[in-house]
């Protein structure tokens, strides 16, 4: 096995670029997107709703409007800040799916049956997992 | 408790144990759940649901570093993958219909296991030598691994059974919201005999998917909720960097004693306060 050569062909990839440094800068930049987003969000958060009292000692389960992708990108913008929050934890959640699609392109772009049929198979179990499908 | 003074707080926790965590290589998930629960008082389901978060920050950013070192191995973490996703899956469905109390008792024995597999020196007890697996070959999970030496060649044994315990590892994150780092460690160092360094990496670079895994299922439940996945996020991320900084060579075994005995107590009261029903 060669996983260090570069990108095959089929790949728009600079040439210099191995597999392994794209999913490095894939991760970083999710975990990166991220943090950014969610800084600005509990900046929101803390400015708007920092005085207010808090108490976690009961499960209510988190505001229906937080809960779900869609739901996330339809209220993203709210006020109160937790949306953007909120986004940044589907960012990071949606990071390593990213490496997972990345790899099943790459193993497709190198024709090994074996591991498309793998990463196939992870994706579709976490995509099932975020949409919801499985809950 | 006011929403600003409960961030700080739990960003404080966030950070030490994003700290801890570089520094000993154990993930943040086994010091974030109780810190919130039992300091805090934190629901455990909003504590699960936070710690994956952090599980998922921690362990993308070290991956980002430690896969350009060329330790990790691509084709053994995707194919361990399809275990340990399948498994989290499995685990968070579980998380659902187990009460409160046995969610609590079953966190502190598997902190009391892992305490115990990150204390032991590594790869004291080798099993007897046994066959490379004829089915790593037809995978091509047998690779090679940097040395000052030149690229060292290993081979991969007993691919089922690693397979097997990742899916138990996988079932484990996702009920209890931990990386399951040193279960998949073990797997992949003692019954697959992959190097200990190739291991680790490895191990890593896997549990970002396995707990995306389980996360989805959380975030449409309700779990992860946004004043906790504040403080929680950045304060791991920042601990993490600080630790990996700060501290780099200081992976004493002292240190790592030390971070056992942390950990073995707070198993101990995460098991008490599971019996005595106090959430």
């Amino acid at each position: 096995m060669n996983d260090d050569e570069p990108g095959s062909g089929q790949l728009s990839v600079p040439k210099t670029m191995s597999v392994e440094r794209l999913i490095g800068t894939l991760l970083r930049a999710g975990v990166g997107m991220a943090a950014t987003c969610c800084l600005c969000g509990g900046a929101v958060y803390l400015l708007s709703t920092g005085s207010h009292p808090v108490d976690y000692g009961q499960f209510n389960g988190t505001d229906l409007r937080f809960t779900s992708p869609p739901a996330i990108f339809a209220h993203w913008l709210d006020r109160s800040g937790r949306g953007l929050i909120q986004l940044s934890a589907l960012l990071l959640i949606a990071t390593p799916v990213a490496r997972v699609a990345l790899s099943l392109v790459f193993f497709t772009a190198r024709r090994d049956p074996a591991y498309v049929a793998i990463s196939a198979a992870v994706l579709a179990i976490l995509l099932a997992s975020l949409t919801g499908s499985l809950t | 408790m006011s929403v600003l003074v409960f961030c700080l707080l739990v960003f404080v926790g966030s950070f030490a144990a994003g700290c801890l965590g570089a520094l000993t290589g154990l993930g943040g998930g086994v010091v974030l759940v109780p810190l919130l629960t039992l300091a805090l008082g934190v629901h455990i389901k909003y504590a699960i649901g936070a710690s994956l978060i952090s599980v998922i920050a921690t362990s993308s950013g070290a991956a980002a570093a430690y896969i350009k070192e060329g330790y990790t191995n691509v084709r053994i973490g995707m194919l361990l993958e399809s275990a340990t996703t399948a498994g989290a899956v499995a685990g968070a469905l579980i998380a659902a219909k187990v009460s409160d109390g046995a969610l609590a008792v079953t966190f502190g024995v598997v902190l009391l296991v892992s305490s115990y597999l990150s204390g032991r020196r590594q790869s004291e007890e080798r099993p007897a030598s046994t066959k490379p697996d004829p089915l790593a070959r037809g995978l091509g999970l047998d690779s090679t691994y940097p040395s000052p030496d030149g690229p060292q060649p290993y081979t991969v044994h007993n691919v089922g059974g690693g397979f097997t315990l990742m899916g138990v590892a996988g079932v484990l994150s996702g009920m209890l919201g931990i990386g399951s780092g040193a279960l998949k460690v073990l797997a992949m160092d003692q019954l697959m005999r992959i190097p200990f360094k190739v291991s680790t990496t490895t191990s890593n670079f896997m549990i970002g998917v396995t707990a995306a895994a389980s996360a989805g299922v959380y975030l449409n439940r309700g779990y992860i909720d946004p004043g906790l996945v504040m403080p929680v996020m950045l304060g791991v991320l920042s601990g993490s960097i600080v630790g990996a900084r700060v501290l780099l060579g200081a992976r004493t075994r002292a240190l790592r004693l030390l971070f056992s005995a942390v950990v073995l107590f707070l198993a101990l009261q995460m098991i008490y306060k599971g019996l005595t029903g106090a959430p």
